[in-house]
């Protein structure tokens, strides 16, 4: 018989109620948005009296919690940057030459001379030795450098492999190290881009890594992509080498360990310089713009601990040498080291600008990027566009919604009436979720959202049809809705399972916003079957509970 | 009084013309493939790589200035069309500039948009660029590989699903149903030469999962039938089954129809593009459940004796209570 449980009506009854609780915010959106930014701006920055206007305006109490508007909607830039790891990888290994030299350098009887072969191939290292005979000593000494890497595969998998040939060492990184789900590249690249854009942490960017080597930007509110690019800017790579020769010509050979850099400001001029950097701009711990004794704009720098110690190490023994300072491969100034600097601290100056210093000096503080990003992606949105989007979604939502509505209440009745206040409890339900677990709202959700409108019913179709047919057969009211919920079940069940299948591969393989649309479809699936098979019947028998019809027309 | 669309008991033999719906659904997919080959589709920037730049002026969008102004840059193909809707207002003219993706280069250009930006403000100072999306090349083709892959890995996992819950012969009908349906949609959007582009992917996935849930609910009520009639020939039980299910499948479609064309009409022209497929698709979808799916199970003939102990698999659920 119609029967159910009190305590499943009032579970029932309470994630209905759950539901609307967490969409009723988004009634509110503007008023619900400022409250939560001036909670957080208090936070960040402080209290001030506008601030505390803007809390009052949302009781405390409610929750606050808003579906977030994706960038189609919103406005903003979005860009996909691809992270040129072979230059990390190359970095990595010229990080490594120190050792190898001074590895081979203790067993330099065995060995002889050790010369580093400009002519490696990119991402490795080679070494020639005097004695090709002493190649297992030395590939022995080598081997002690390669440290543990930690892989779920690999157990005992080191970071470089190395393999001699002749007189002819090669050391590379080995594939365990190269492509690990872990590696670090992309993760301080994209903690570094993070730092860029959001310094003021306000911007509520995305920033996402994607597949091996790539990052995912998105910025709301920002004015076009070209601006996000200017702010997450060069790769601000500040390297500092001893200078060899500081006069030389664009097609000089740099002889072996050493490169040729141009300089910054005058492109005829040429530097070489020796290729390993005595220091890197990631032994800085901080960057501030500043004007020089010349009252010319100027960055200075500070050092930590160990930076420190070698720089002024390495100045008390170089004092009369040049010192060049490279910015991402062009030397901005390469001045002679008048004295020892054991301060730790030091000052770039070049042909700088007021608003220049300051730019850089916000790069260097948040670090250089490991690597030269490229841009395989760029979009803009504009506000008004997005603006324009919410405006027609919700005149599109009201007016399929009211349609479905009328037609449902035409076509059965009382139990019409039943499936549009399911149908409204779904709409609500829907949006307490996606706001509940932090979703993202695009148009394809949105019309995701309408499409589910119109699917929402046919659970519900699916029951009053069945229905239908068994008071045909003449059976009592009762035990017609209540076979009727029974047979139509397995088709329900079945046939949002299929739908549910394609909408988690869209999710899985989509990005952006036909990701936002799978969502919703998914979404709306979960709650349209809850919302048929147990809030519709609930009125029902509710509803049979009190009036005990002899008959029914459904 | 209420409202019917169709009568209470039907009685249509839906295979009087079996070939003749037959013949329509194989010219129809000949037909969309022939277009597809002949006629190819209008890939967007997602797919082909290049810039789309979309621009809102006060003043009427003259598409001979700007194309002058454009191509003066050099940019290789360069297409221009006014949008129309009618959501804008009387000041509000669009335009959207399509730019191919430039020779030799792997990235978005920054740069050329910049270019075209300002050639177009010397055209028409109350220019505003609402919005600017540039793909490479690299990425398009990706796009394209995931695309195809999203297309596949639905029909494979709802084809084991299928295969799974009722019997194979039903699960090829209803893949069958799906190809249809994919096929035709790829035929209109390469006819039309309506763009073809990341959404429309999540268009085709969104067909696919409505006409499967069409045709589920005919095999679920079909699968039913077999047990109760077990000596009736295949044939009428599908009819039966048709018939049955019929006021359903109407209704279903008929508000979700409802919804899409108040979306369709209304959502604005930036996603009119995705939602004329997802419409296309559920008339598509509607018509492919009920004269192919089945006319592929029939060919293929099915189990007749569902009476085993266990009672089959379609009473899984059945005890489920509320």
């Amino acid at each position: 018989m119609l029967q159910i449980p009190a305590w499943k009506r009032i579970l029932i009854l309470g994630v209905c109620l759950a539901g609307l609780v967490f969409a009723f915010p988004n009634a509110f959106y503007s008023r619900v948005e400022q409250h939560n930014d001036a909670v957080a701006e208090i936070e960040a920055m402080g209290s001030t009296p506008e601030r505390l206007i803007a809390v009052e305006s949302w009781p405390s109490f409610l929750p606050s919690t808003l579906v977030n508007l994706g960038l189609d909607l919103r406005g903003g830039a979005h860009l996909l940057a691809e992270v040129h790891v072979e230059d990390v990888y190359a970095d990595r290994m010229d990080g490594y030459w120190p050792e190898v030299r001074d590895a081979l350098v203790g067993i330099r009887d065995q060995v002889g001379f050790v010369e580093r072969l400009d002519s490696a191939p990119e991402g490795t290292l080679q070494v020639r030795i005097q004695n090709a005979e002493a190649m297992p000593a030395a590939l022995d000494a080598l081997r002690e450098l390669a440290r543990p890497v930690a892989t779920l595969t690999g157990v005992g998998a080191r970071d470089i492999q190395v393999a001699g040939q002749g007189s002819v060492i090669t050391v590379e990184l080995t594939p365990e190290e190269k492509p690990a789900p872990d590696h670090p590249t992309p993760q301080p690249a994209l903690e570094i881009i993070r730092r860029r854009v959001d310094e003021v942490g306000t911007r509520e960017p995305t920033i996402q890594r994607q597949g091996e080597n790539r990052i995912l930007i998105q910025v709301p509110g920002i004015g076009s992509a070209a601006e996000l690019k200017a702010l997450i800017g060069t790769t601000a790579r500040l390297t500092f080498h001893p200078v060899v020769s500081a006069s030389a010509a664009p097609n000089d050979a740099p002889g072996a360990g050493n490169i040729l850099v141009q300089d910054l400001e005058n492109e005829d001029q040429y530097y070489i310089v020796e290729s390993t950097a005595v220091l890197s701009g990631e032994d800085l711990v901080d960057a501030q713009p500043t004007f020089d004794q010349n009252g010319q704009p100027a960055v200075s720098f500070r050092f930590n601990p160990s930076g420190a110690r070698v720089f002024g190490q390495y100045t008390s023994e170089n004092v009369g040498a040049l010192f060049a300072t490279i910015l991402d491969d062009r030397v901005i100034t390469a001045p002679q080291i008048r004295e020892p600097i054991t301060g730790g601290s030091g000052q770039i100056t070049g042909n700088f600008t007021v608003e220049s210093s300051t730019q850089l000096a916000v790069l260097l503080r948040a670090g250089a990027l490991p690597a030269e990003l490229t841009f395989l992606e760029e979009r803009t949105i504009g506000p008004e566009l997005g603006q324009d989007s919410i405006e027609a979604g919700r005149i599109a939502c009201i007016v399929a919604f009211v349609a479905v509505l009328v037609f449902m209440a035409l076509a059965y009745g009382t139990f019409g009436l039943f499936a549009n206040m399911a149908l409204l409890l779904n709409v609500g339900l829907m949006f307490g979720i996606l706001s509940a677990i932090g979703a993202t709202l695009t148009l394809p959700g949105i019309a995701g959202i309408v499409l589910t409108i119109g699917m929402a019913v046919d659970a519900n179709v699916l029951v009053f049809e069945r229905i239908r047919e068994e008071l045909r057969t003449a059976k009592g009211p009762s035990r017609a809705i209540e076979l009727g919920y029974e047979r139509a079940l397995s088709a329900i069940i079945d046939a949002n399972i299929t739908t549910f299948i394609t909408a988690t591969i869209l999710f899985a393989l989509g990005s952006g916003p036909v990701r936002g649309f799978a969502v919703t479809l998914g979404i709306g699936i979960l709650t349209s079957v809850f919302t048929a098979i147990f809030v519709t019947r609930l009125f029902i028998v509710m509803w049979f509970e009190r009036k005990r019809p002899r008959t029914i027309e459904v | 009084m209420r409202l019917r669309l169709v009568p209470e008991q039907t009685n249509i033999d839906f295979f009087r013309f079996a070939r003749v719906t037959f013949g329509v659904s194989v010219a129809a997919m000949i037909l969309s493939i022939a277009a597809w080959l002949l006629i190819g589709l209008n890939f967007g920037i997602d797919f082909r790589g290049g810039t789309t730049i979309r621009t809102e002026a006060v003043q009427p969008v003259d598409v001979g200035a700007y194309r002058t102004a454009v191509e003066a840059l050099n940019l290789g193909q360069v297409s221009i069309s006014e949008v129309f809707d009618p959501s804008f207002d009387d000041d509000q003219n669009v335009a959207m500039i399509r730019i191919e993706a430039q020779e030799g280069q792997e990235s978005a250009t920054g740069e050329v948009i910049e270019a075209v930006e300002a050639a177009l403000l010397e055209v028409e100072p109350s220019i505003k660029f609402t919005s600017v999306e540039s793909v490479g090349p690299k990425v398009s083709g990706e796009l394209i590989q995931t695309a195809i892959l999203a297309v596949l890995a639905a029909m494979g996992a709802i084809l084991v699903y299928i295969w799974l819950r009722f019997e194979w012969q039903f699960a090829v009908g209803a893949i069958a149903a799906l190809i249809h349906d994919v096929i035709l949609t790829i035929g209109i959007f390469s006819i039309l030469q309506i763009r073809f582009d990341l959404a429309t992917i999540a268009a085709l996935l969104t067909i696919v999962g409505y006409s499967i849930n069409d045709t589920v609910v005919i095999f679920d009520r079909l699968r039913e039938n077999l047990r109760k009639y077990k000596t009736t020939p295949l044939q009428e039980v599908m009819n039966l089954t048709t018939n049955e299910t019929l006021s359903r499948t109407l209704m279903t479609s008929g508000t979700t129809l409802l919804a899409l064309i108040a979306l369709l009409i209304l959502g604005g022209d930036v996603i009119r593009g995705f939602i004329f497929a997802i419409t296309w698709g559920i008339v598509v979808g509607t018509y492919s459940s009920v004269y192919v799916a089945k006319n592929v199970v029939l060919m293929l003939g099915v189990k007749r004796d569902w009476s085993k102990p266990d009672g089959g698999a379609g009473t899984r659920f059945g005890n489920v209570d509320a």
